[in-house]
């Protein structure tokens, strides 16, 4: 039965090519053949030279490795042609035959490297930052010198959230049923999935999302787990990316199967993306039950969020924020295909000017900017946000992704935080936390 | 008029024709070859593109196993760049006869078909879309052949060593003088000028237009039965290994993948005029629904464009009428010395595209035997020009090729990676401004978008550089355009149907082609219509939906 629904699946997603009617609107919206001659475009690289490719022959366009996978295209293809996942396809193809680079397979792991640099985290960070060593690691590994490295936190989300839920449990024993119950008058449960990000480099931003949620009475718990798989995807390395991916789903599979009405919750877009859908149909793994039922039941933090107010139950006790955002929608929280629910959220705040950024990508694609051949590309791409953000007068900009953050600081110097930021400082969590 | 001389002159320039050509001229012969149309317009360029193992009439006529079998050896090594080496599958779906297998297999070990039979789970792993229903599957040593680059690599090869390679020159009348045929006038159908073509031996190659072209030679009972067949291109590779269905051959039992599509064929319907190219919508039915018994999911799959060709099935009046009925899948060649006691003209037809060369063989042994010289076959060892190297095509050579330069120049024809310089190459060489002709030699607009966006950039091209006038350019457009749009009606539905919407938009919306100004008197000039010639060569008719049934 798998075999069959794999062959299903594999077949739609090649299939997909025959919906392409050549209009060219991906390529118009691509951002990386806008920014550099080495990728041909969406159109080309997908459903065009999808028709000259033939399983089991060797791979003969290696230029469809310069497709950042930030999905755009697949999102403004008015005819469903699913050509990111196309790309990718062939992308993985392409690896298995030539091989993957070290720097791969290195900077695909980001839960090794957080193990690795969360102990020795000055002086990672210190190395990071070092001029000589990141020339060397651009030398020896072909990670770009000036790509932006997020530093170590020194110390895991998860750590925090053991204690916190300690906590809990014993405030629950004394105080229970904080916050409004759900419609069988029992707490919600959310299980939230933090993602390597919130782990090791913003555990800060785990933090504020498990308060948030608390705020709004959730009963938060936070199983162990481990990366998505998808940098691993993204950089064409599909077998290794299955397995993590799988690994993850059993993690958070098992505290939905104890409670029907539990749901996964997280702020890592990107990895709530491959949650959600990557994770089945690039990879193929649409008959995994574990997968299927996480897939089923993950939201991204502010479509939750937003959900709720929509049925009013938001607490909207905001204090004024009285600041400028500019925010920006990653392009893989463009590829949940919920709008932006951070603009209608930070609209809440009273005081708060937002400022919605009028730019595609920023550019980074997860680890695509950080490799030494493609970080001009990066940067090119994300020029014109990052042109936009400094004409804004913002000194904050708002994102739901990480990596994303990261590349918008590098390119700007201004903050970039998560949009739950703007939430908790309103809520006056910060205040109390302190 | 003007006259040439030669050896041999050869009456039509299919694949058989053109093989004869090349035969003779790798013989040391002088040749001259004649076409009402272009180069492999008729039944030759209308095929599925199959290089038969044999294992199709391993059971129904073991005699035409046989030969394609050596000839399928033959074709592998010295057309090598023309095939692709996809292998064939005969698989048993839940509607054959079960009891077919066996016969099937016993069929293939007498013949010689190299035939083993796999588990098929196996054939399913290398062929996912397959119905995962079959209960047996045979690997043949079935392959796909592209007959244009075929016959256009003999006729270069022709061309090297003298050949005068003349299309669009339809024979007018064939000179004979008592029991003597000595060449043939042909009219020019781009000047209208007629020349006269004064041959040792005359080769009437026309294929389902053998008998009308006999007949021009007073010989009678020359009867070729014309068999329609529909076949569909399907957008892309649904499978990339040749899949028949393992049952005694019949209507839509073939898959054939070949260069960007998969084609499934075909119906056999008798017809009286070679150049009937009806597409009964019913037909069209039964092949989308064949196809969905061997890929499930066929019907939602999207079909490119239809199109027919004619089967000349020869049937010879004056042998005896049980005899025929045997040969009428086999080719024929007449020596009307013998049959009719009339010297100098040969009639070489029937056959299939996988027997060509044997039966160029045949013909210019028939020659040699006529002009009682001794000139040893050489096409069976030769090589054909580019297929020296002995390596088979493989579906990524475009796609490499444009990989090598890709920041190099514009793509005219996206979908089938035409570049600029191709098509600039092909409009000097052939001297050609039909989009047609060119179409054959580049594969131009024959994948999905069938033209949409393609067109235009050529007939600009062909506008610039050959300094043709805006009026003619127009012409060729709407030539185009129209023999595109008569394969794509007959499939007008889901992904297909909203291309052509895209592309009506693009020519009536955007460019205003029903407008456009033409000259009548150049209008579709070179038979642009197709070997049909069936309807709408240039004029204002242009794309019009309307004229759909």
């Amino acid at each position: 039965m798998s075999d069959l629904i794999d062959m299903i699946e594999h077949g739609s997603l090649r299939g997909s090519l025959d919906h392409c009617v050549k209009c060219t609107i991906c390529e118009t919206a691509c951002p990386v053949s806008n920014a550099t001659p080495l990728f041909p475009g969406p159109k080309y690289a997908g459903p065009q030279s999808e028709r000259y490719r033939v399983a089991g022959e060797p791979s003969v366009d290696a230029s469809v490795d310069y497709c950042s996978g930030c999905g755009i295209c697949s999102q403004v293809c008015p005819q469903g042609v699913k050509i990111a996942e196309i790309n990718a396809r062939a992308r993985d193809a392409l690896k298995r035959e030539h091989g993957v680079p070290l720097r791969d397979r290195i900077i695909t792991r980001p839960t090794w490297l957080g193990r690795i640099g969360t102990p020795v985290a000055p002086i990672a960070n210190l190395a990071l930052n070092l001029r000589p060593a990141r020339i060397l690691a651009e030398k020896a590994l072909g990670v770009h010198r000036d790509a932006p490295a997020p530093r170590f936190a020194g110390r895991r989300f998860s750590t925090w959230a053991r204690a916190r839920g300690r906590e809990r449990r014993a405030d629950r024993a004394t105080a229970p049923g904080a916050g409004p119950p759900d419609h069988r008058g029992l707490p919600r449960r959310v299980v939230y999935f933090h993602g390597c990000g919130t782990e090791f480099y913003e555990p800060w931003e785990g933090e504020k999302v498990v308060e948030v949620l608390e705020h709004n009475g959730f009963q938060v718990t936070v199983p162990r787990q481990g990366c998505c798989g998808l940098p691993l995807q993204s950089s064409g390395l599909f077998d290794d990316a299955r397995r993590t991916v799988l690994r993850l789903a059993r993690s958070l599979s098992a505290p939905l199967r104890d409670d029907a009405d539990a749901i996964i919750v997280g702020n890592a877009t990107s990895c709530t993306l491959m949650l959600k859908r990557e994770g089945r149909e690039i990879l193929g793994l649409e008959d995994d039950p574990d997968l299927r039922l996480v897939s089923r039941r993950t939201y991204d933090i502010c479509e939750l969020l937003l959900a709720l107010h929509d049925r009013g139950e938001l607490r909207t006790d905001f204090r004024p924020i009285r600041e400028i955002v500019a925010y920006h929608a990653p392009c893989q929280q463009q590829g949940h295909g919920i709008g932006k629910p951070a603009l209608d959220l930070l609209a809440l705040i009273p005081g708060l000017e937002v400022r919605e950024m009028n730019a595609r990508c920023c550019g980074i694609a997860g680890t695509y900017g950080l490799k030494a051949e493609k970080h001009g590309i990066s940067m090119a791409v994300g020029r014109d946000l990052f042109d936009q953000v400094l004409a804004s007068g913002a000194p904050t900009v708002a994102c739901d992704s990480e990596t994303c953050r990261w590349q918008i600081a590098h390119g700007t110097g201004r903050r970039s935080v998560h949009p739950i930021d703007f939430l908790h400082r309103a809520y006056g969590l910060d205040d109390a936390g302190a | 008029m003007s006259t040439l001389s030669t050896d041999v002159l050869v009456i039509g320039g299919g694949a058989t024709g053109v093989g004869v050509a090349w035969d003779a001229a790798l013989r040391g012969l002088d040749v001259v070859l004649v076409d009402r149309h272009d180069l492999a317009q008729g039944t030759s360029g209308r095929f599925h593109g199959l290089l038969h193992s044999g294992g199709r009439y391993a059971v129904k006529d073991p005699q035409a196993a046989r030969e394609c079998v050596a000839e399928n050896r033959i074709l592998r090594r010295v057309a090598a760049d023309c095939i692709e080496d996809t292998g064939g599958l005969f698989v048993t779906t839940p509607w054959d006869d079960p009891g077919y297998a066996d016969r099937f297999a016993a069929g293939c070990a007498e013949t010689g078909v190299r035939c083993e039979e796999v588990q098929p789970s196996q054939a399913l792993r290398g062929e996912p879309r397959l119905n995962p229903r079959i209960s047996r599957a045979f690997r043949v040593p079935d392959a796909s052949i592209d007959v244009w680059k075929t016959v256009w690599a003999m006729s270069h090869g022709a061309q090297q060593r003298g050949a005068r390679i003349l299309p669009y020159h339809e024979v007018v009348t064939i000179d004979r003088s008592g029991d003597v045929v000595g060449g043939a006038v042909a009219r020019d159908a781009r000047s209208g000028d007629e020349l006269r073509i004064e041959a040792r031996v005359t080769v009437n190659a026309t294929g389902a237009w053998a008998g009308r072209v006999a007949q021009m030679a007073g010989i009678e009972g020359v009867r070729v039965l014309p068999g329609r067949g529909i076949m569909i291109a399907m957008n892309h590779r649904l499978v990339n290994t040749v899949v028949n269905r393992c049952q005694m051959p019949t209507d839509g039992d073939i898959i054939v993948p070949i260069r960007t599509v998969s084609v499934i064929g075909t119906t056999d319907q008798h017809t009286d005029d070679p150049d009937d190219h009806t597409v009964p919508q019913e037909e069209v039915d039964r092949m989308l629904d064949e196809g969905e018994r061997l890929v499930p999911g066929f019907r939602r799959a999207r079909a490119l464009r239809v199109w027919t060709g004619v089967r000349p099935l020869f049937e010879d009046a004056k042998a005896d009428s049980t005899a025929t009925r045997d040969v009428t899948r086999a080719h024929a060649l007449l020596d009307h010395e013998q049959r009719d006691g009339v010297r100098g003209l040969l009639t070489i037809t029937g056959g299939k595209l996988t027997t060509y060369r044997l039966m160029a063989q045949e013909t210019v042994d028939a020659v040699c035997r006529q002009l009682g010289e001794s000139r040893p076959c050489r096409t069976e060892t030769e090589p054909l020009p580019g297929s020296e190297s002995g390596e088979h095509y493989r579906l990524g050579e475009r796609l490499a090729r444009k990989e090598a330069e890709l920041r190099g120049e514009q793509l005219i024809c996206e979908c089938e990676l035409v570049p600029r310089s191709k098509l600039e190459r092909a409009i000097a060489q052939t001297g050609s401004t039909d989009l047609d002709d060119i179409r054959r030699q580049l594969r131009l607009g024959m994948g999905p978008c069938q033209g949409g966006f393609c067109t235009y950039r050529a007939t600009g091209i062909l506008h610039e550089r050959d300094g043709l006038r805006a009026l003619e350019a127009d012409a060729s457009l709407l030539a185009f355009l129209q023999e595109r749009w008569k394969g794509v009606w007959p499939v007008l539905y889901g992904d297909q149907l909203r291309q052509a919407r895209l592309d009506e938009w693009i020519f009536q919306g955007v460019l205003g082609v029903e407008r456009l100004p033409t000259a009548p008197e150049t209008a579709g000039a070179g038979g642009a219509s197709g070997a049909g010639g069936a309807s709408g060569a240039g004029g204002a008719s242009g794309l019009a939906p309307r004229e759909a049934p």
